[in-house]
């Protein structure tokens, strides 16, 4: 066993995978940040995990049946990613990477515009400044540059260490283990360190780098990753959502404060596969995805909320939530249109373009010139869908990502997931 | 009376970015040794006296680090100006460059604009070691999102730095070093151009050479020697090497009939690749010859004793015209 999984590293953590809350004496300071939550709160955070998984499962099913060009699962990942979500503040920006959908759900994302991007339909479109939660970022590492050069200006614009919590603000950005790999993520920390920026680099170490275990990226635990540069970190057990609110919290309250940039490591676990493309049995196996279930975040919630005497009534109706959730997604990935192509020539550059203008016109007079004609792709698209209405046994699969297929949809949407 | 004033190429640009820096506390000047010393060929000298470290600072030496920060203070509401030490030190910012800057903006779908100006001295010519004579500028060009521009003197310097800092697209901004010291008259007043415009710089009718940056004295060198022997030359200066204005380049080509393209980059999948693959679309019929190229030849750039006969000089140039003249 390497040194980054001995159990003989301290790591903050509050609810042991059994339900039971202590605050120990040496996470004190982060436990003081447990007394802003209120009762809601935690159901709150219970809430937000339950619908988030629930998303994540009808996501797959989508993608199975065609619907999406890829999922990626963040089953497993919920406890850090709303723990940490609820623990940025209200001006502060979030810069993600492209598994934390259960950060979005914290700070209001319309999560169809991550399903419309896996769809294809385009490459995020959420408006990053009104949401402050930005683009995912599908270039591993690349974001934790923009996070700092963005913390970076909030610093030179003045708004750190005032102490006015309208004013101050911080960043957060999110990596997995396997992005602590990339050069970026090294420069990130050197730049975030000599200038001393309002940030927190948060790491999802969720063991796997597609078939690469952590080991492969590092000798050393990565909550040390930063202490060369000049950037102190600290584990927190990844599962317990109240760890990574509570310490989430006072650290981006420390990066506004002017106290410097930190690093958090969340030790967690990817249950599901890396993406919809991966075959995790190929590189792990059964007995310790086994074992990290048990340490599931949601399950571990639950059974604290019930010692706390929260009845089956609240329970019933999360899960009611999700459903009618899932149903929603459900019926509006069908109803997305594919987008005009006009969409790929728009914002290449924010100023006028002379070849973009030429290419566009000419694009637009060739696609003109079918119209007397059904257009060659729309011709094949019909036949697809018509096969597959033809056929209702199911035996004639359509190509995936050929549109709508009929076949299966309520067994596939109950099977999804892992 | 307009305002003339005699500058080095390298002053104009300082007298450039000192403009911006002064009408704009958003527009910053960030990288290698830009600030005390001045950058090492000197292009910052005095800036960062006068703006001190708010608007001009020194960054770790780590381009992909420079690139990717100024991308976050572009999200942020800033207009970095990055300066890259040498041409072949780009590339650990490639990445940033090429899928991050060149694609922020499409990608946020318009939310993001990015004023990012990446200046860069490239070019040979100054006797230099390995990776400090480049001309990595095409890789650039060919990239969606970006914009290329490279000045060959000290007026164009002067304004299309400024330009390119009031563009809210990323515009890589080329700096032909070799002619840093080259003194020009400047008018202080007026720009010359738009950014992405070329301009006839020497009109001729028998050949049109099409070039940019450092090879433009040379091409003109070219012009006077063939008037000599009583072959008319017209130069047109390109500017901008993305987008490429094609309508003054085709112009020339309907009156000459000939087009040279000349320039120290590699020929092959080459800017001027570009030039002469527009111009046989768009002048075919007026074309008395085919178009040829004059660039570096397809190796690595040479150790210093060598460069004198890799880069295109008057008379390789000239060969070449005499090439089209006999077709």
């Amino acid at each position: 066993m390497s040194e980054q999984d001995s159990g003989n590293i301290p790591m903050v953590q509050f609810l042991s995978p059994e339900g039971e809350f202590a605050v120990p004496a040496q996470w004190g300071e982060y436990g003081e940040y447990l007394k802003r939550l209120t009762e809601a709160d935690y159901l709150k955070f219970y809430r937000d995990m339950a619908r988030i998984r629930r998303f994540d499962n009808e996501a797959t099913a989508l993608q199975r049946q065609g619907q999406l060009g890829l999922w990626i699962p963040a089953i497993g990942q919920e406890g850090a990613q709303v723990g940490s979500g609820y623990g940025v503040g209200h001006n502060d920006h979030i810069f993600p990477s492209y598994r934390e959908h259960g950060v979005a759900i914290t700070h209001g994302i319309d999560l169809m515009s991550i399903l419309k991007m896996l769809r294809g339909v385009n490459h995020g479109g959420w408006n990053p400044d009104a949401t402050r939660f930005h683009l995912y970022a599908i270039v591993l590492g690349s974001q934790a540059l923009h996070a700092t050069g963005y913390a970076m200006g909030v610093k030179f614009d003045g708004n750190m260490g005032t102490g006015d919590p309208e004013i101050d603000q911080a960043v957060i950005t999110y990596i997995g283990d396997g992005a602590t790999a990339e050069g970026d993520v090294s420069e990130a920390l050197l730049f975030a360190a000599v200038n001393n920026t309002p940030q927190v680099f948060f790491i999802q170490n969720n063991q796997w780098a597609i078939s690469s275990p952590t080991s492969s990226q590092t000798t050393v635990p990565l909550y040390r990753r930063g202490d060369g540069f000049g950037v102190p970190g600290i584990r927190i057990d990844g599962n317990d959502v109240l760890a990574s609110y509570a310490v989430t919290a006072k650290h981006m309250d420390d990066a506004r404060a002017g106290r410097g940039p930190s690093l958090i490591e969340a030790l967690t676990y990817r249950i599901g596969a890396h993406t919809t493309s991966d075959d995790p049995t190929k590189y792990r196996s059964n007995e310790e995805t086994e074992r990290w279930k048990a340490r599931d975040p949601i399950m571990r919630l639950e059974k604290f909320l019930r010692n706390q005497g929260v009845g089956q009534a609240f329970f019933d109706d999360c899960a009611a939530d999700g459903d009618k959730l899932a149903e929603e997604i459900r019926a509006k990935t069908f109803a997305l249109q594919n987008p005009p192509f006009e969409n790929m020539f728009k914002y290449v550059y924010s100023e006028p373009h002379p070849l973009i203008e030429e290419q566009l016109a000419w694009l637009t007079e060739y696609e003109a010139s079918f119209e007397d004609e059904a257009h060659p792709s729309t011709q094949l698209h019909n036949v697809i869908n018509e096969e597959a209405l033809a056929d209702k046994s199911g035996e004639v699969e359509p190509a995936p990502n050929s549109g709508s297929y009929y076949g299966g949809i309520a067994g596939a949407s109950n099977g999804g997931g892992e | 009376m307009t305002n003339f004033q005699e500058m080095a190429i390298a002053r104009a640009i300082n007298a450039g970015l000192r403009n911006k820096l002064a009408e704009n506390r958003k527009v910053l000047m960030f990288g290698e040794d830009v600030a005390q010393l001045g950058g090492v060929f000197r292009v910052t000298e005095g800036l960062h006296k006068e703006f001190g470290d708010a608007q001009v600072f020194n960054s770790p030496i780590a381009e992909a680090g420079i690139i990717g920060t100024a991308i976050g203070l572009a999200m942020r509401g800033y207009r970095p100006v990055c300066e890259i030490q040498f041409d072949g030190f780009i590339f650990p910012g490639f990445d940033q460059i090429t899928t991050q800057l060149a694609k922020m903006t499409n990608r946020s779908e318009g939310y993001h604009r990015m004023p990012v100006v990446i200046r860069v001295p490239y070019g040979g010519g100054i006797g230099a070691v390995e990776h400090h004579s480049e001309s990595p500028e095409a890789y650039f060009a060919h990239t969606p999102g970006l914009r290329v521009v490279s000045p060959s003197n000290p007026n164009d310097a002067y304004w299309m730095i400024q330009q390119a800092i009031d563009s809210d697209d990323p515009v890589l901004f080329f700096e032909p070093k070799r002619r840093y010291w080259q003194k020009g008259p400047v008018n202080l007043d007026t720009p010359p151009l738009p950014l992405h415009s070329a301009r006839v710089l020497h009109e001729g009718h028998n050949v049109t050479i099409a070039t940019y940056g450092p090879m433009v004295p040379v091409a003109l060198q070219a012009a006077q020697i063939a008037a000599e022997e009583g072959i008319s030359i017209e130069v047109v200066d390109l500017r901008s090497i993305s987008p490429i204005d094609f309508t003054t380049v085709v112009n020339s080509v309907k009156k000459t009939g000939r087009l040279v393209v000349a320039s120290e980059a590699p020929n092959f999948v080459s800017v001027a690749s570009e030039v002469a693959a527009r111009v046989a679309e768009q002048a075919f019929y007026q074309l008395q010859a085919p178009v040829l190229r004059v660039g570096g030849f397809d190796i690595p750039y040479p150790a210093a004793k060598l460069e004198e006969v890799f880069l295109p000089d008057a008379d390789r140039i000239l060969e070449a015209v005499d090439r089209v003249l006999a077709y």
